[in-house]
């Protein structure tokens, strides 16, 4: 069986190719951005090369899926924090991609951590957010996990964030001071404890541990965490707690969503904004506007931090398996960007529907392996159709990579299916149809005002929607 | 597909239950003969009744099952109970406080993550709560239960330890540290690190002359404390009222004949002790503990109501008491069969009729009944009933169950 090593997307993409072409690997497409995930190495044929989300390297490392890989400590500790008999070994700090864990929160931290005050905390590191709270006695604490943009939470919505930054100075352009120092990090050679034990690693194992201390001390040692050049002081005004509380969303979302406000008149200044401004203005008062992730959204307006959000189907489907009496409500649909979300196998595998993959997994000796960025949904899917045995791999993006090997389904979205024939999968079953919607929540029928501008705002984005033919 | 047990997780088998149960019915007895009253508390708790200060140390709250409940999107977590105190002091604080004193007990699971998979993760334990009293008399009362319940179980050879969570903690601040560093050694304290109080102590001579004997492992007795209270008087006049409230109760048991020794540095793992803490330990295995906590019902906003209870760890008893102890006396079994296909009525009567005797009564499926001496066959001609003993390869003939159980009884003994 090949060596296998897992290689990190996003942050750390260049340095780490960069690295290797110093090591004169001849590596070819890791930097592709065509969705390629199985890149080779010229100087070393045989080994297995893999991309993943950074934050999935851990979890497959200690699993046993890969012999090595490639991520900052973060998520490392992330991990261990939770489950320390995880079977990581740290093998070669590689010293680039350098920051720190920070708690931070709006208000000064010595009001903040006085016994017995419930504190909101906000991180895409909730296991290391539990153990902050822990270890410092906070007796009464919600963690929210969230899969970006902790930074915009505070005070509103949050009381403390744990956020990777560089040097710190990032946490005062979003209005916020250190609270205490969690971790210092940077990218890391890792290998799985019982492959370190049996197999052998050392002529690559050499090779990156020759070319990271070998390397400028000087330019490793500067902290790249933040994207630089831009000028990030944001205006952070609290917004009054009498608003009606909006959520829109970033990424790719975001280009549909501002024809559709357009076309129901609402304005929204600097939305998408190039300086990364989370808090844009709004054109009807009494309402206040943040940008978050919209996989965050539902718990968000669960928890009652938000009033109504502009979401995805899939994300509150998501919500809504894991929290079935959630007071989330779908307010109107957008018909904005139709997915479907399917379930997914190899075209290798001799399954063709919901049957055969429950007759696959009863034959099994192993347990099925489920991957997923929608983890309860896969759950609710695998328990509904009685797949028996199985586990469920939470991904964080680029879920395609995962089949055959590393796993033997996959529940994912798609809005053409071509990027799933292209890496040699089909499509099983569909589960449902997303599109964008507005969310809002059950319980805030009682406020008459805030329901009066709810409802003029869904009324006026359901009269902009454009049906598609 | 291979199905298993979860890790660190146990199955109790019929002979293992039995066991248990023989364990858990001699505490129950003498709990409530004591005046103890049997209480139940959910297996899940929020978890911020354990996260309080004062409740669980850093160490256990680390190994807490806590996850969100199907209804957690406000991001609060619950956890599998893992401990069985603190639920007690809550179901106290909830809805028992209007009865002043109260003595409650309970057999309880509790839920501790153990990383290897080897020790187990879920156990039971048996305790006592006596809830609403001051007096130093309740030290007293909760040492001598747990030893009774002990010498039930035939268990010998108990040792019993005394530490006092007040006078540790009298003593961290006496070596100037900073809270943070008081809190984190009374943690490594409470943890089980015995060496933890010693280490720190190193750091002063003036105050390693004065405290090095009352951290050093052994030797410590009654009259050594009474001793180095005279010393104490002069040079920390803040340690005299932890130390004084620890003599009271050492001076109770002497009192009593109970044979104890002291060892200021160990603790127990419950960051909610306030005063004295006691141990039991048979074979060095503990099997058993508990203590004084003033402080737990008032931080959960219950008023100033003291506190002091104890569990005994019921998994590490059962391993301990000797199987003849538990063998008991078991119950008369005797398998009652159908003769002819049309007396399945008749049989299910005979059968209710030998239970309302005190039998156990077993009905025979196509002659499974494996391992019990007396069959019982039942038909339709006379002789109606014949009694079988395999033991005495008897075969008696009867017409009626009155004659029935008297030959039983008559054979009862045997």
């Amino acid at each position: 069986m090949p060596i296998k090593l897992a290689l990190p997307k996003g942050r750390l993409l260049r340095r780490t190719a960069a690295m290797f072409q110093k090591a004169d690997w001849g590596i070819d497409d890791y930097h592709s951005r065509t969705g390629f995930y199985r890149p080779r190495s010229q100087r070393f044929p045989d080994l297995l090369l893999r991309v993943f989300h950074e934050k999935d390297i851990p979890i497959q490392v200690a699993m046993g899926n890969y012999d090595l890989g490639i991520c900052c400590l973060d998520w490392i500790e992330e991990l261990l924090v939770k489950y320390p008999g995880s079977d990581i070994v740290r093998v070669q700090d590689l010293t680039y991609g350098r920051g720190t864990l920070y708690a931070a929160s709006a208000a000064p931290p010595e009001e903040l951590f006085t016994n017995g005050t419930h504190l909101r905390i906000a991180s895409e590191y909730p296991n290391l957010a539990e153990s902050f709270a822990l270890r410092k006695r906070l007796s009464r604490f919600s963690i929210f996990p969230v899969w970006g943009a902790a930074e915009v939470y505070p005070p509103e919505n949050a009381d403390v964030v744990l956020l990777a930054a560089g040097d710190g100075s990032e946490l005062a352009d979003y209005g916020m001071v250190p609270a205490g120092r969690v971790l210092d990090f940077s990218a890391y050679l890792i290998a799985n404890r019982d492959s370190w034990k049996s197999r052998e690693h050392d002529n690559i194992v050499t090779s990156v541990c020759e070319t990271v201390t070998g390397g400028d001390k000087k330019s490793s040692e500067s902290r790249d965490m933040s994207p630089a050049g831009i000028p990030r002081r944001f205006n952070i005004t609290k917004a009054s707690p009498e608003a009606v509380r909006m959520a829109l969303p970033d990424g790719h979302q975001q280009q549909p969503a501002v024809a559709l406000l357009q076309r129901a008149g609402i304005e929204i200044d600097d939305y998408p904004s190039e300086t990364s401004n989370r808090r844009p203005k709004i054109n009807i008062p009494g309402v206040s506007v943040k940008v978050i992730r919209p996989q965050d959204m539902p718990q968000q307006v669960a928890s009652g931090n938000f009033d109504l959000a502009l979401t995805g189907r899939d994300w509150l489907n998501e919500h809504l398996a894991q929290f079935p009496s959630s007071p989330v409500e779908e307010l109107v649909d957008l018909k904005l960007a139709k997915v479907r979300m399917v379930s997914v196998v190899s075209q290798e595998l001799a399954v063709d529907d919901t049957a055969g993959l429950r007759r696959f997994a009863m034959e099994n000796e192993e347990p099925l392996r489920i991957a997923s960025e929608y983890v309860n949904i896969a759950d609710k899917y695998a328990r509904d159709n009685h797949l028996g045995h199985y586990r469920v791999i939470p991904t964080w993006g680029a879920t395609e990579a995962f089949l055959p090997e590393d796993a033997d389904l996959l529940i994912e979205n798609t809005e053409t299916g071509r990027t799933i024939a292209r890496h040699n999968l089909k499509i099983i079953d569909t589960l449902f149809e997303s599109t964008g919607c507005i969310i809002g929540n059950k319980n805030n029928k009682n406020d008459k005002r805030k329901t009066k501008i709810i409802k003029d705002i869904v009324k006026r984005l359901g009269d902009a929607i454009e049906v598609p033919e | 597909m291979k199905i298993q047990r979860c890790k660190g997780m146990r199955d109790l088998s019929p002979s293992e239950m039995a066991a248990f149960r023989h364990v858990e019915g001699i505490c129950r007895d003498c709990f409530l003969k004591w005046g103890y009253q049997e209480v139940r508390t959910p297996t899940i708790e929020y978890l911020h009744l354990f996260t309080s200060a004062g409740t669980l140390t850093p160490g256990m709250l680390g190994k807490v099952y806590s996850f969100l409940d199907w209804d957690g999107w406000s991001g609060e977590r619950v956890v599998l109970r893992p401990d069985g105190t603190i639920p007690v002091a809550r179901l106290y604080t909830e809805s028992l406080q209007d009865k002043g004193l109260a003595r409650l007990f309970y057999a309880a699971n509790v839920f501790r993550f153990e990383e290897a998979g080897e020790k187990p993760r879920e156990r039971w334990q048996c305790g006592a709560e006596l809830i609403g009293a001051e007096s130093p008399i309740v030290g007293a009362e909760l040492i001598t239960l747990s030893l009774e319940a002990l010498k039930k179980l035939g268990l010998k050879d108990v040792e019993l330890r005394l530490s006092h969570a007040g006078l540790i903690k009298a003593l961290l601040e006496k070596l100037g540290l900073s809270s943070e560093e008081q809190h984190r050694t009374f943690d490594l304290i409470l943890d089980g690190d015995a060496t933890a109080l010693a280490e720190v102590g190193r750091e002063s001579p003036e105050l390693e002359r004065l405290l090095r004997p009352l951290l050093s492992l052994k030797g410590q007795t009654a009259v050594f404390l009474r001793n180095q209270r005279t010393l104490f008087t002069s040079n920390m006049p803040e340690i005299i009222p932890p130390l004084d409230d620890f003599l009271e109760t050492v001076a109770l048991l002497d009192n009593l004949g109970i044979k104890y020794r002291i060892n200021i540095a160990s603790g127990a793992g419950f960051e909610y002790y306030t005063g004295v803490i006691f141990q039991f330990f048979i074979g060095g295995e503990k099997v058993g503990g508990g203590g004084r906590y003033d402080a737990l019902i008032p931080s959960m906003g219950g008023g100033d109501v003291p506190a002091s209870g104890f569990a005994l760890y019921l998994d590490n008893i059962i391993g301990l008491v000797k199987p003849e102890t538990l063998a008991g006396k078991s119950q008369a079994r005797v398998l009652v069969k159908a003769a002819d296909v049309d007396t399945i009525k008749e049989v299910f009567k005979v059968a209710n009729t030998l239970r309302q005797a005190g039998y156990i009564a077993e009905i025979d499926l196509d002659g499974q009944g494996k391992g019990i001496d007396r069959i019982l066959e039942v038909r339709q001609k006379e002789p109606v009933f014949t009694l079988i003993d395999s033991r005495k390869s008897t075969r008696s003939g009867f017409n009626t169950m009155t004659d029935v159980l008297k030959s039983l009884e008559a054979n009862r003994a045997d």
